[in-house]
């Protein structure tokens, strides 16, 4: 009744081609930038900034990321985190080594950084497929957590390669030193950087991707360059997670290790742009959620829960249960909706839009 | 040239490990086509559970059939709880699936048997064999020669397994062509759980292995990855391929730690391995026994 294009008409192909054709979308999303510039940062407790926002839209953006590869390019890769490190690593020394740099051309500099070594280790996606080339990013998974470790130069020649991220201003004058400061400047990253990735999936490039997802001999006869489209897609797929690194180093946790990006993380990354809906930006956010808030959710119910049977459990025994469970869920979740959250999203929409009726 | 005897047989020698872990994946991933990561936890679950009943007082073979049970027990249900339910969906989903079900039973082992160290002795001793270091001075353990030489009963005992029993020439069947397969009336889901038991039984040996040179600690589950550049590097549906490839990686990765490893200040182990596999597969992307690849639009 409410959720219906009906009456919505359309003039001229701009308004056709607009990213949300239905108002009700364009409201729906306005209204949530809104909240989440204007709003929340009044709301909101240090706890929420730390834990859970900053976070939620640090892990959306690298979803993002990989879904561009993953979901639109069809490349499956397990190397995300190393990506997110070498954007962490790389917009770090761009701050320490050139006076005065700027933070946000840091960021989008640590991101080229990430790019580069995301084509390095997409070259051999021209000639493997599948799982064989899964395996192969774990190659940049491992090497480039080793490097960092290994070449004191990368961290400043800290000890075991810990670097803590510097002061940052905006424009030179604005210091960026609480949550809620940290908060804007991730939202404003992640927002920018959403809208681009919405419009380039929708671009020539995007159909090139989602083409050779679906067949890459068809896309090559089709006259798609392969060598372009995968590259361009490692690349960019690469770029977005190296700037959700850095934004993990200077909004979210301050100091960084290499060993933080490691191996889990990339499978964190998988498991949420799999759960949130492979192929959908929306799904990538939704995924980023989904798993942030897991774990919290679980060591609050969990305690309490086992209280209430009156069986004392040790928090080792809880951790335990928190994999199993989380185990267990991401089973379930893909044996009941294999296409994610974004799909079931998807549902909701027509069945409102069908509403009260049933067909 | 002593030295690179002893380093090359050492390799080998834990190459034989990665071989008897890619073993368990080859299996699953020629008869169901899923890319089950939970081999890795599972020779985690196999090694704890192992232990956990020969610390209970039980001699050693009790504790194998035990284990046995408890880790048939454990492929079965997977292939019905988790793997049944997501029959034709993509790989991917079903690879996922498997991650997931590599928490549920990191989780699980650790709930039940602790995540503490435990020792296992197989009896086994862990000794340089006195001839050849006499003779010629090279360091050889006697237990990793029994353990290659165990991992050789087990592909042995496998390979006849596949060839001679009528399960065997039904899961060969399974693994050429399902839909073939179900047609002449081979019982899909059955086999499938079979195989999936013999997986949970390598996992069992390989665990005990690895866990009597090593301690059955949660490091295994790392050392299962090593398994992964094996699979690449000989191919994911190829038996030979993943004992050669083992080889190869176990003795190469050690070779490497070795000689080029102080030029760039050591820790190659790690990622050695993929490095290599990858330019492998730029030479021959279907690995060195996999099935070639045709694409037809």
């Amino acid at each position: 009744m409410f959720y219906r294009e009906t009456g919505q008409f359309k003039t001229s192909y701009a308004a056709d081609q607009q990213i949300f054709p239905i108002r009700q979308d364009r409201v729906g999303v306005a209204l949530l930038l809104v909240f989440a510039y204007l709003v929340v940062p009044v709301i909101a407790d240090q706890y929420w900034f730390s834990a859970i926002l900053i976070p939620f839209l640090i892990f959306s953006l690298a979803a993002l990321g990989l879904n561009i590869l993953t979901g639109y390019a069809g490349q499956l890769s397990l190397g995300s985190a190393a990506f997110m490190a070498v954007g962490a690593f790389g917009a770090y020394n761009f701050m320490l080594r050139i006076p005065d740099m700027p933070v946000i051309p840091a960021f989008i500099l640590g991101g080229l950084c990430a790019a580069a070594v995301g084509i390095l280790f997409g070259l051999p996606s021209l000639r493997i497929k599948g799982f064989y080339l899964a395996v192969a990013t774990l190659a940049a998974q491992f090497f480039v957590i080793w490097a960092l470790t290994k070449f004191g130069w990368f961290s400043n020649y800290s000890s075991s390669g810990v670097i803590t991220a510097q002061q940052i201003y905006l424009f030179g004058v604005f210091a960026v030193d609480t949550p809620a400061k940290k908060y804007l400047l991730t939202l404003f990253v992640v927002s920018v950087m959403a809208l681009m990735a919405k419009n380039l999936v929708r671009s020539n490039t995007g159909r090139a991707w989602m083409a050779v997802r679906d067949m890459d001999v068809a896309a090559e006869v089709i006259g798609y360059p392969l060598m372009k489209t995968k590259l361009l897609a490692f690349a960019v797929s690469s770029f977005y997670c190296g700037v959700a690194g850095a934004l993990s180093a200077y909004c979210f946790l301050g100091t960084v290790e290499p060993d933080y990006f490691t191996l889990d993380l990339s499978f964190k990354i998988l498991f949420m742009i799999i759960i949130g809906g492979v192929g959908s930006i929306l799904g990538s956010f939704l995924g980023a959620g989904f798993i942030v808030l897991l774990p919290i959710f679980l060591n609050i119910t969990l305690h309490p829960l086992f209280g209430l049977l009156g069986i004392d459990i040790s928090t080792a025994v809880v951790s335990n249960l928190e994999l199993m469970v989380f185990g267990g869920l991401i089973i379930f979740f893909l044996a009941v909706e294999p296409h994610g959250l974004a799909r079931l999203w998807q549902i909701g929409k027509e069945k409102l839009r069908i509403w009260p009726f049933p067909h | 040239m002593q030295f690179f005897f002893e380093v090359t047989i050492g390799g080998l020698l834990s190459g034989v490990m990665y071989s008897l872990v890619a073993l368990g994946f080859v299996l699953i991933y020629k008869a169901s086509g899923v890319f089950n990561f939970a081999q890795g936890a599972m020779v985690y679950f196999a090694a704890l559970t192992f232990a956990g009943i020969v610390d209970a007082g039980m001699p050693l073979y009790v504790a194998f059939v035990l284990s046995l049970v408890v880790m048939t027990i454990l492929g079965i249900l997977t292939e019905r709880i988790v793997l049944r339910p997501l029959v034709n969906q993509p790989q991917i989903t079903l690879f996922m699936a498997t991650i997931g079900l590599t928490f549920f039973i990191e989780g699980l082992a650790q709930i039940f048997w602790g995540a503490t160290t435990r020792r296992i002795d197989l009896g086994i001793q862990d000794e340089p064999i006195p001839w050849l270091l006499d003779q010629y001075n090279i360091v050889v353990s006697t237990f990793d020669l029994t353990a290659a030489a165990l991992a050789g009963v087990l592909v042995a005992a496998l390979a006849a397994f596949f060839q001679y029993t009528r399960i065997g020439r039904a899961l060969r069947a399974v693994a050429d062509d399902h839909q073939a397969a179900m047609s002449i009336g081979i019982p899909l889901q059955h086999i499938w759980a079979i195989i999936w038991g013999v997986a949970g039984f390598v996992a069992l040996v390989a665990g005990m292995l690895w866990g009597a040179r090593n301690g059955a600690q949660f490091a295994l589950t790392f050392v299962a990855l090593k398994a992964l550049p094996v699979l690449i590097l000989g191919g994911f549906t190829s038996v030979p391929g993943a004992i050669v490839g083992g080889l190869i990686i176990g003795a190469s990765e050690k070779l490497a730690e070795v000689y080029i490893g102080p030029m760039v200040g050591g820790g190659i182990e790690n990622w050695f391995p993929y490095v290599l596999a990858l330019l492998f597969l730029l030479v021959r992307p279907e690995g060195l026994f996999g099935e070639r690849h045709i694409d037809r639009v």
